[in-house]
């Protein structure tokens, strides 16, 4: 990515709306990517917070799960696509020649939209991350982290007697949890979201949704959905996306109730042509 | 400020529309009733006082379609923004209807009891101030169904127009009840009838006002309130 100056860091900084205060966590500035000729995201500026969850909004092709593959460099495995600008995570340019990508993405974990277990067990979904990043001691060790991550995405009780048990028999919203476990077991910064629930039922729906509120303050969240009650439900920070750019960013409520620009407000009534 | 393109789902458009009727419907009733007692007041014509508080019942029957509407609209629909605030207001807007309907009740059964009031002056302005009460009911129900925020503010401007009447009413029947205690009853009747008229302005002023806050989010700038002791 090409350097921008500070004087334009510092402009964008007043970008960040009055509001639910929060820690910055990850900033993002002038961000642009393209496939071949197209531009599929256009000089994006967002800071993330710490604390919350933050949303991403929009139609279909309006950028934001680009975007979302910008924040832990997963564009970088797309030969064609091409990204300029800056993204910070606690200050540190992640784009720079000397951050380890296999490192960031343990800090800037990733849940997708379809549950992809590995084929192999419940327990070694969860426990082949800390295993190759060295984050456990011993089998104790590790034993306790894949309880730990379990536990913390609620999947333990449901599983906790059949470990040895292939992750892909799990339903599907188990396999989303089993993969927000394996997310969690490298004990990550930032837990970026595109589209968890949309593959699940209802009730597994909840689940997730209920997790990413437990999970909350613990890691900064940013989820992509299309579901707008499910944004309005689980976050407190939501952004608009529309053809390639960030429209409007603002406090969840304040998007879902007082929009104030009107592309934002023809999207979520539901007018958008 | 009016309503925008349609929702990609053309039945979410006919439900909200729909809706506005019903307000539109229930206003119209409203000023009817509040045109109808004040007729029968001047008429002493108690088969139109009776009728004014028999078709009281509809308006109570349309308030709780306006209730159900809004319910269904808001689990079936799941409205946003704008068309949150709108059907917020329109659930709001309904009982506040339902209450101006009440006093124009209210109105009509004191006809019965106002025989001997032929020579109480003050008489003569209840009619205009009714006139323009029913007007600002009108008037604000129409910038409802619009979203017309200005139309709103304009409305509650004339609130001040009202409760001047108020005060000159108030304070001639103040002066008849003093000459002569003869003047008492009917003249505390005509009180409470002026009364009645405030009240359905200050109604229509707070319709307004929610009016203000679903077209556009904000609420409207406090406004300067009339200084009658009479209130």
């Amino acid at each position: 990515m090409s350097p921008v100056n500070d004087q334009s860091l510092n402009e964008m900084a007043g970008h960040h709306q009055a509001g639910t205060a929060d820690a910055v966590k990850m900033i993002a500035r002038h961000v642009s990517v393209s496939y071949g000729d197209k531009l599929a995201v256009d000089g994006v500026s967002i800071d993330i917070g710490t604390e919350n969850v933050t949303a991403f909004i929009g139609p279909s092709g309006c950028g934001k799960s680009t975007f979302l593959r910008t924040l832990n460099r997963m564009n970088d495995t797309i030969p064609a696509a091409r990204s300029t600008g800056r993204i910070e995570l606690d200050g540190e340019d992640i784009y720079s020649p000397s951050m380890d990508v296999v490192q960031l993405r343990a800090r800037v974990g990733m849940v997708f939209q379809k549950p992809n277990p590995f084929p192999k067990s419940i327990y070694e979904n969860v426990a082949y991350g800390p295993r190759i990043h060295g984050l456990a001691r011993g089998k104790a060790d590790l034993d306790t982290v894949v309880e730990r991550s379990l536990k913390r995405a609620g999947l333990w009780e449901e599983v906790k007697d059949r470990l040895t048990d292939s992750g892909t028999a799990l339903s599907g919203g188990q396999q989303q949890r089993l993969c927000i476990a394996r997310a969690i077991a490298v004990d990550p910064e930032v837990i970026l979201m595109d589209e968890p629930a949309s593959a699940l039922d209802p009730i597994a729906t909840a689940k997730i949704e209920e997790l990413i509120h437990e999970l909350r303050g613990r890691y900064a969240i940013v989820i992509v959905t299309h579901n707008m009650q499910q944004a309005a439900r689980v976050s407190q920070r939501t952004a608009f996306f529309h053809l390639g750019k960030l429209v409007e960013y603002g406090d969840t409520s304040q998007i879902f109730t007082n929009p104030k620009a009107e592309r934002t407000k023809d999207y979520i009534t539901g007018r958008y042509g | 400020m009016a309503a925008t393109t349609g929702h990609t789902v053309k039945a979410f458009d006919d439900d909200l529309d729909q809706l506005r009727a019903m307000i539109s419907q229930m206003g119209g009733i409203a000023e009817n009733a509040i045109a109808e007692s004040m007729r029968a007041l001047m008429q002493r014509d108690h088969d139109g006082a009776e009728r004014v508080v028999r078709d009281d019942k509809k308006l109570d029957a349309l308030e709780a379609e306006v209730e159900a509407s809004v319910v269904q609209l808001i689990a079936l629909r799941a409205p946003l923004a704008d068309d949150l605030r709108e059907v917020v207001a329109a659930l709001k807007i309904a009982s506040i209807v339902e209450r101006i309907g009440d006093y124009a009740k209210n109105i009509a059964k004191r006809v019965p009891l106002l025989e001997d009031m032929a020579r109480i002056e003050p008489l003569s302005l209840l009619p205009e101030m009714a006139r323009l009460v029913s007007e600002m009911v009108h008037k604000v129900l129409n910038a409802f169904t619009e979203r017309d925020a200005a139309a709103a503010v304009q409305v509650c401007e004339r609130d001040r127009a009202v409760d001047d009447f108020y005060d000159s009413i108030f304070r001639t029947l103040l002066t008849f009840m003093m000459e002569d205690p003869h003047n008492i009853t009917p003249s505390a009747h005509l009180l409470f009838i002026a009364k009645n008229l405030e009240r359905i302005g200050d109604h229509a002023t707070n319709v307004a006002e929610m009016v203000y806050f679903a077209a556009t989010g904000e609420r409207m700038a406090e406004r300067p309130r009339g200084g009658g002791l009479a209130r």
